[in-house]
């Protein structure tokens, strides 16, 4: 297979400049992570510790087999909205040599209520556990709903537990340990899970709280009797084992993880998975944090796929959508990079691929920056809707494992075609200079300004330049502040932004994962419009 | 060889080092071999390397080695017709020479009347005297009385040794500094002597102070001739025992030694004695004054020595000898370099030198030209506590004393010993003492260098841990199955590391060091004892890495024992053992209820406890009857019974707690 050249020399000046932006994009996100990591803070942190438990993390790592990755998603849930609850870590981790969903309440946050966001977030891990067959497992100390937004929780909340219920249906396993206190909704996670494990005189699982017991039918009680783990495994039966502490609670989980027998339903890594020939440093130099700025995509293919090895799919046509196969850590993948806008002839030839894939069975990563269909009358008249629909016919269609990698601009029908999160990737990444929306910020503010000075032509007013120029200014900077990679990220529109560095081994993890589940094609599509 | 051999199949009656030493000549001469074995030594390497072996039997050495009868119904079994006895066990038993000649046996060895005369060490003094070996004042006591003890010490001079006339190995031995401690000395030896030899005779001997033990290595025929290999000096002792032995003495010139070695052969001569043996001597290195000590009638432990530096084959010759072949006296010129010997043993000198015995994890030596290694252990041998605790014996030759002491002590540090405590530090510490290479020992060396016994560890602790770790890591990943191309506890946020705590293993009462680690590459970022170290690593395989601690690079070996053990060899001496902290608790019966609940409801029928009784897990607490059946309740730990909730006759229900356990 052909090895890909470079052409980019990163000590140029540009190149540095490029760096340097995107290294302090990394910093500011870093700085949010650490908030994340941060938790409830240290005075909880310290509270939480002084009761003799562990901190989210610490059950994470040692749930997790020693040394093993672990791919936490949708980190940064939430942190857009300073109302919202950000608390407890989820991701693909290996338990017992097997790739599980796991998720963790955080109980240093507001006792691990979850909000609004944390909903969403459960939301999406179990479609992720469900479609590639990932085993579930949570890590349970929750005080529910978070009250004061329960309005936005109610309703669409209830789906988690028809989730967990889902997913042992569809043959995967579900468990649930429990540390502490999992009240009213949080009670549900063990009831559904298919194993439930119960740290004594820690996990009280309840309806009602002893408080609620009073008021409701005025009986005392305490958390012990009224949902303690000894009672739950003596006498109601909800605890299926019963762990002396954390770590013996987490020791059996391991244990029941090892019991499944679980076995990959992929067909595996073939390719050789050896390094890529060009340094993933110079990623950095490929994600300008000013996206006018055109980057070769082959120059990002050559850092991440195996042996930078890539064969391209009718390099001569349509070559703004550059197509070809490769892997990444042995798995192999047809990809779709942009490099440059999308005419006529890189949807045909976008779609005509991913039919290849399907038929092949090969799954597909997208690789995102985009700032949309060419427009103007020649365009319309050579048919780019008709042709822009036939991709997204097929990207929609798709049954082929999708993983799509935004690095730049993700504008417009662009963001469809390209298999944005709507069309059900089954992972979507971001590097810190991503941007999201229908446009950009200018076009946006510049399309809003003439329309509005057409209308005013039309009724014959006077144009107020001074607050045109407001307005433009306004809706530029909100619509650039609700594109950036960190807001996208915030809002669940992706599963993670990633330093580009990071690129090769998250893409590896995902396609890991993927494995876990059957890759399968399909060869019904709906009628594409010749 | 003469042409008419009188033997060819060699039994060794001996185990261990110098059976295998015996071996290796007797093949080259195209003897057949037989060697015998006791049940400890079912699988020591000196059952697989003679031609047939026979096992004798029985674990302790009276069981075994130095039963005469299970020996000689051995040799008649495969036909051996001569015993070469080694050392120890037998080889000075005159009774078992007696025996193999009444077999029509050879005893490759001296003849019984020789073995006995020297085995009497007042005796062998007397006859040592009468053939004009210089010998020390001495007095054998031959009553019971203090009082002529104290005259028969008065006359031999004070300080002296209290000695046993049938003794060896430093038994039944005291030293008598003034003449109040002469009783006490004289009872104890006796004691001593009688329990170790059977023998109480006891002799005092005058004691000099700072001297060197000098020995003289002498060999004679059935010809009447008698040669000598020079001598080797074994000053280096600890509770005379010897530690590091040498040929030749850094303090004896060319004219002294033919004058030891005439005086050496004219005893032989007197004795007519016939094989290898060697004369034992104090030496006063002020004056070069010698006084005849004793005279062991076999092959020394230490005779390695004496063949590197005059180029000779000693088990040849005695197999030679043996065969009535005539010596030539070598060529005093034919004395070549310089040779040093120290013996491992399986024990531990900062506390005393107390044996540990035990399984030899794993025994690994590297061959370098001029270093030579006599070891009867391989990895996986258990050292029992029935025999020696000897190793293995190293020998290095070089051009110079300094050369080979130098080489032995890195031949030693470069061993991989694990397992068993053992004297190496202490050897390499020796060997690499100003005063040791300046050649200032006597035999009060180490009492005077008390710091050599409880050598400093060499154990460079941030390396051999980060050594310990980024092995266990690699060994882990590589084994992660589908997730193993990521890097070691990759993740996407940022990441401290690790959690884990190791405790050393091989340093007694170690604490456990509690660590976080993170590999990024080739970088290991490591927090312990409250500082951040950054490791560099390079070549990290599944059995070694090179680390770099402070811009010091150095290989570590590394060694994963069944997941439980970490054994860290470094290239510079340094060795230690680390055991990794369990991630999760044992696995135990953690639903078991702590108190003593009724599974059924029924009726109390016997209560077995009370408040404040000590009871064991699953011990019964109460027996109830349901359903014409009995139940019992039993404790779900160890503890105290804290109150019994139930009376007999008592009706319960189902998960009543019927006992509480403080």
């Amino acid at each position: 297979m052909p090895v890909l050249r470079s052409q980019l020399d990163p000590s140029s000046e540009a190149a540095r400049a490029d760096r340097e932006a995107v290294l302090a994009a990394l910093q500011r996100i870093r700085e949010l992570q650490q908030k994340v990591l941060a938790g409830g803070g240290e005075k909880y942190a310290e509270r939480h510790r002084s009761r003799g438990k562990l901190l989210a993390r610490e059950r994470l790592d040692l749930l997790l087999d020693e040394d093993s990755p672990f791919l936490e998603l949708a980190a940064l849930a939430g942190t857009h909205d300073p109302t919202e609850t950000v608390g407890g870590v989820s991701g693909i981790g290996t338990v017992s040599g097997v790739e599980c969903m796991i998720g963790a309440n955080d109980p240093t946050v507001k006792g691990g209520a979850v909000g609004p966001s944390g909903v969403a977030k459960q939301l999406r891990m179990l479609e992720i556990a469900e479609r590639n067959r990932l085993p579930l497992i949570s890590l349970t100390e929750s005080a529910g709903a978070d009250l004061p937004r329960q309005a936005d929780i109610f309703v669409p909340g209830g789906a988690s537990f028809k989730g967990i219920s889902r997913l042992s249906a569809a043959g995967i396993p579900t468990l649930s340990i429990v540390f502490g206190s999992s009240t009213a909704g949080g009670a549900y996670v063990p009831g559904m899970s298919e194993f439930t494990v119960m740290v004594k005189n820690q996990a009280a699982v309840y309806l009602g709280g002893p408080p609620l017991v009073k008021m409701a039918i005025n009986e005392d009680t305490d958390d012990e009797t009224l949902g303690g783990a000894d009672m739950h495994a003596r006498v109601s039966g909800l605890a299926d084992y019963l762990a002396r502490d954390e770590r013996d609670a987490i020791r059996i989980g391991r244990q029941i993880v090892a019991d499944l027998r679980w076995r990959k339903a992929g067909p595996g890594p073939t390719e050789n998975p050896d390094e890529p020939v060009h340094a993933a440093e110079d990623l950095l130099a490929l994600a300008p944090m000013d996206l006018r700025r055109p980057v070769e995509v082959r120059e990002i293919l050559a850092r991440v796929l195996d042996g930078s090895r890539f064969s391209e799919f009718k390099p001569l046509y349509g070559t703004t959508l550059v197509c070809g196969w490769g892997s990444i850590h042995g798995y192999p993948v047809g990809i779709l990079a942009n490099n440059g806008i999308l005419f006529s002839e890189e949807a045909n030839k976008g779609a005509h691929f991913i039919q290849l894939a399907n038929a092949r069975e090969v799954p597909l990563l997208f690789v995102q920056n985009i700032t949309g269909f060419m427009v103007g009358s020649r365009y319309e008249r050579g048919g780019i809707i008709k042709d822009g629909s036939k991709l997204i016919n097929a990207v929609s269609n798709s049954q082929v494992p999708h993983v799509t990698l935004m690095v730049g601009a993700s504008y417009g029908a662009g963001n469809y075609g390209m298999s944005g999160r709507a069309y059900d990737p089954r992972f979507v990444f971001t590097w810190p200079n991503h941007r999201i929306a229908v446009m950009g910020g200018r076009e946006l503010a510049g399309v809003m300004s003439i329309v509005q000075r057409q209308k005013a032509e039309k009724a014959g007013q006077p144009y107020d330049e001074d607050a045109d120029a407001q307005t433009r200014e306004f809706i530029e900077a909100m619509v650039d502040g609700q594109s950036d990679a960190v807001y996208a990220s915030g809002r669940l529109w992706d599963d993670g932004v990633i330093d580009p560095r990071q690129s090769r081994t998250v893409l590896g993890l995902a396609l890991s994962a993927i494995d876990s589940g059957p890759v399968a094609g399909t060869r019904a599509f709906a009628p594409f419009r010749m | 060889m003469p042409t008419n051999p009188t033997f060819s199949t060699v039994l060794v009656a001996n185990r261990g080092e110098i059976a295998r030493r015996v071996f290796r000549t007797a093949k080259a001469l195209g003897l057949r071999t037989v060697a015998v074995y006791s049940e400890p030594d079912a699988d020591a390497p000196h059952v697989r390397e003679a031609d047939v072996a026979v096992a004798l039997g029985g674990s302790t050495s009276a069981e075994s080695y130095l039963d005469v009868a299970k020996i000689l119904e051995a040799a008649r079994k495969t036909g051996a017709d001569a015993v070469h006895p080694g050392y120890g066990f037998l080889s000075e038993n005159a009774g078992f020479a007696e025996a193999c000649a009444q077999a029509g046996i050879v005893f490759v060895g001296p003849s019984p009347d020789s073995i006995r005369k020297m085995g009497i060490k007042h005796e062998a003094k007397a006859i040592a005297k009468a053939a004009g070996v210089p010998v020390l004042p001495d007095a054998l006591l031959t009553t019971d009385e203090p009082d002529d003890w104290r005259k028969a010490g008065e006359g031999v001079g004070f300080p002296l040794l209290v000695k046993a006339s049938a003794g060896g190995g430093g038994k039944g031995m005291r030293l008598v500094s003034a003449v109040d401690e002469l009783e006490n000395a004289v009872s104890g030896a006796r004691r001593e002597a009688t329990a170790a030899f059977g023998d109480g005779t006891v002799f005092l001997e005058r004691y000099l102070t700072a001297s060197r033990h000098i020995e003289i290595q002498v060999f004679g025929d059935s010809h009447g001739n008698a040669v000598f290999y020079g001598e080797r000096e074994c000053s280096v002792q600890r509770r005379h025992q010897k530690v590091v032995e040498e040929a030749p003495s850094p303090v004896v010139g060319a004219a002294v030694r033919a004058r030891m070695g005439e005086v050496a052969c004219a005893l032989v001569r007197e004795l007519g004695y016939v094989g290898a043996g060697t004369v034992e001597f104090l030496f006063d290195d002020t004056d070069d004054s010698y006084y005849f000590l004793e005279m062991n009638t076999r092959l020394q432990v230490e005779h390695p020595v004496t063949e590197e530096v005059w180029g000779q084959d000693l088990v040849r010759k005695q197999f030679e000898v043996a065969n009535g072949a005539e010596l030539t006296a070598p060529d005093p010129e034919g004395l070549h370099g310089h040779a040093i010997e120290v013996r491992i043993y399986a024990e531990d000198p900062a506390r005393k030198y107390i044996p540990s015995p035990g399984t030899l994890a794993l025994y690994e030596h590297t061959d370098v030209p001029g270093i030579r290694y006599e070891d009867g252990v391989r990895s996986g041998s258990v050292v029992s506590h029935y025999y020696d605790p000897m190793l293995a014996k190293v020998i290095a030759t070089g051009a110079s004393r300094t050369e080979a002491a130098l080489k032995l002590a890195s031949a030693l540090a470069g061993m991989r010993i694990q397992g068993l405590k053992t004297n190496r530090d202490q050897l390499v510490a020796i060997l690499r003492d100003p005063d040791f290479l300046a050649g200032t020992t006597r035999t009060d060396f180490l009492d005077l260098h008390p710091a050599l016994s409880a050598p400093e560890d060499r154990v460079d602790v941030t390396a051999h841990l980060a050594a310990a770790i980024a092995v266990s890591v690699h060994r882990r990943r590589t084994a992660g199955g589908a997730t193993a191309f990521a890097p070691a506890g990759w993740r996407l946020l940022p990441y401290d590391g690790a959690n884990a705590a190791w405790t050393r293993q091989d340093v007694r009462r170690a604490p456990e060091t509690p660590v976080t680690y993170r590999l990024d590459g080739s970088t290991l970022y490591l927090i312990h004892g409250g500082a951040e170290y950054e490791v560099s690593l390079k070549d990290l395989g599944p059995e070694s890495v090179r680390v770099a601690v402070d811009g010091v690079d150095r290989l570590c070996r590394v060694r994963v024992a069944d997941d439980t053990v970490v054994w860290v060899d470094d290239s510079d001496g340094g060795h230690s053992a680390w055991k990794p902290t369990p991630r999760f608790p044992e696995d135990a019966d953690a639903s078991a209820a702590d108190d003593g609940a009724a599974e059924v409801p029924g009726t109390v029928v016997a209560i077995a406890v009370a408040a404040g009784d000590r009871v064991r897990s699953g011990q019964v607490l109460v027996t109830m009857e349901a359903m014409k059946m009995e139940h019992q309740v039993k404790a779900g730990r160890d503890g105290v019974v804290a109150s019994v909730d139930c009376a007999v006759g008592q009706f319960v229900d189902a998960h009543q707690i019927l006992v509480t356990l403080a």
